[in-house]
């Protein structure tokens, strides 16, 4: 899922400097997982900022929510009278979500209240690493079901750098050197043959954010 | 003959090789140049021009290059995949080969965040075996990547690649130059070698797989010192190559570690030419330049050879 972490106290004020009536919009959904943009979320930074700006001497009405899912048109439509009383919005859904928002309010500021930070599972709770860029063609057919793309610093599609010892990459110990676990996964899987095939240039241009704002059509679905 | 360099013409006669690295630069001082030019001229068979090594920005590889060759040396131009799209690559490599460059070391580089721009972007549009790729289907097919579209003239370059037998998974080490070699790598040059037991296993599995005669592997000689193995050790520096404590403290306890360093690449270059598939060396390290010359001279390896 999406994961994003709060930004900093002091740069969401300064976003709402000139505002007194805003609203604070969180998500239900991925900001909801990685505790960054639930309701909890939306409660506790609602309290911090109004205890902020009482100390500026500059109070601050905050209206609350949270929609299942911001990223959707109809959650946002939903929202669009209560949109309308305040003079500006800060979202901390992911970039998506802020976005949804701005679509639908023409004449309303939203500010994120996040950083949109990966797209990554958990590890235990409280930690989560990235696991996937969109990149658009997915090769987790060819390594293992272990991504190069978003694992390894360098996103190299033909096995490890130079630089891995112990297993870690080397620019973080912290961080699994994504190609050792390509390797052991396939070593594993007695599929170590996968390796020996040389991946060719990856088609950036065509299939990812290269080419621009991607979008997709489903005849089927469309209304 | 596949470029018809110096370099390639000493490997092709069965010459025992030697390239030594030559750091470019943090600016355009033509005079730094030809300072280490004059160190390197006579004790090795082509000079390695890194591309911004460390990811710290210098003098381009390109440019450094073409210097050399004024100044009478061969280049072996080092680039990498980090600061480059395959638009730049084959512009670059282009305007190389129009400049005379004959050798060229295709690699990923290290990463940025080691260097002096941490926040730049890192491309990697390509990897380093993907790079090989590219160079040998100018070369060889005369087309841009992708096959189709013609290039004007000749790009006649003698492809080399590099190798850590040291980095983890050891095991995906040789397999790996496996890759490169089929990519289209006529040569080879490892990182520095201070555990000779773990090079030697890596070469048997290089043996094993035939690769010592599909490709010239020349083998990385870096001297040490104190101060050296303290930067190595560090906490700050690349651990890409682990330095085995019998040979630290053979530095470290020597009367004269400088000396001491140079006398075990010496030994090491003895011990390297009886290995099957090793066709020369490769020397490495920051501005040791003067400490190369020496260490050819220790193992009877001048004069360099004149070969038409």
């Amino acid at each position: 899922m999406i994961k994003a972490e709060q930004k900093p106290m002091e740069e969401i004020l300064r976003y709402l400097d000139p505002y007194n009536k805003i609203l604070l919009s969180g998500c239900g959904a991925c900001v909801t997982v990685c505790h960054a943009g639930g309701e909890k979320e939306v409660g506790l930074l609602a309290s911090g900022l109004r205890m902020a700006r009482q100390k500026m001497g500059k109070r601050i009405q905050i209206l609350e929510i949270t929609p299942p899912r911001q990223c959707e048109p109809e959650f946002a439509l939903e929202m669009s009278q209560t949109l309308e009383k305040v003079e500006a919005v800060v979202s901390i859904a992911c970039g998506v979500g802020v976005q949804t928002l701005v679509r639908h309010t023409p004449k309303t500021p939203v500010f994120p209240g996040v950083n949109t930070t990966f797209l990554g599972e958990t590890i235990t709770h409280g930690v989560w690493e990235e696991r996937c860029q969109a990149c658009g063609n997915c090769v987790l057919e060819q390594t293992g079901g272990i991504c190069p793309v978003s694992r390894c610093a360098k996103q190299l599609l033909n096995g490890p750098c130079g630089g891995p010892s112990n297993g870690k990459c080397e620019i973080n110990q912290e961080t699994d050197c994504a190609w050792q676990l390509i390797y052991d996964r396939l070593n594993g899987l007695g599929q170590l043959y996968k390796l020996e095939e040389i991946i060719p240039a990856k088609r950036w241009g065509a299939e990812s954010r290269d080419r621009g704002p991607r979008r997709m059509a489903r005849e089927d679905l469309k209304v | 003959m596949k470029a018809g360099s110096h370099l390639e013409r000493v490997l092709d006669k069965g010459m025992f090789a030697i390239t030594g690295e030559f750091n470019p630069p943090g600016g355009n001082d033509v005079r730094a140049v030809e300072r280490k030019a004059d160190l390197l001229k006579d004790c090795v068979d082509a000079v390695n021009v890194t591309d911004n090594q460390s990811a710290m920005v210098r003098m381009s590889s390109v440019a450094a290059s073409s210097l050399l060759i004024q100044m009478g040396l061969e280049p072996v131009m080092q680039m990498t995949t980090r600061d480059r799209n395959r638009i730049a690559i084959q512009s670059d490599l282009m305007g190389a080969t129009a400049l005379g460059i004959k050798n060229v070391v295709c690699l990923t580089g290290d990463h940025h965040s080691f260097g002096n721009q941490v926040d730049s972007k890192n491309v990697h549009d390509l990897d380093s075996i993907q790079l090989i790729d590219c160079v040998r289907t100018m070369r060889d097919q005369g087309t841009l990547l992708g096959g189709v579209e013609k290039i004007e003239g000749e790009i006649r370059l003698f492809i080399g690649a590099v190798e850590n037998p040291f980095a983890d998974p050891f095991e995906f080490r040789a397999l790996r130059l496996g890759k490169k070699v089929r990519a289209g790598a006529d040569f080879i040059q490892t990182q520095c070698i201070y555990d000779m037991d773990r090079f030697k296993e890596w070469m048997k599995r290089v043996q094993d797989r035939g690769l010592h005669e599909k490709c010239r592997i020349l083998a990385g000689i870096s001297p040490l010192n104190s101060e050296r193995i303290i930067l190595q050790c560090g906490e700050k520096t690349l651990r890409k190559v682990p330095i085995p404590e019998g040979l630290v403290g053979r530095i470290t306890k020597s009367k004269d570690p400088r000396e001491e360093g140079i006398r075990v690449c010496v030994e090491q270059i003895q011990e390297l030419k009886e290995i099957k598939g090793i066709h020369g060396i490769h020397l490495m390290g920051m501005d040791l330049e003067e400490q190369f010359a020496r260490i050819v001279d220790g193992a009877g390896l001048l004069p360099r050879p004149k070969v038409e």
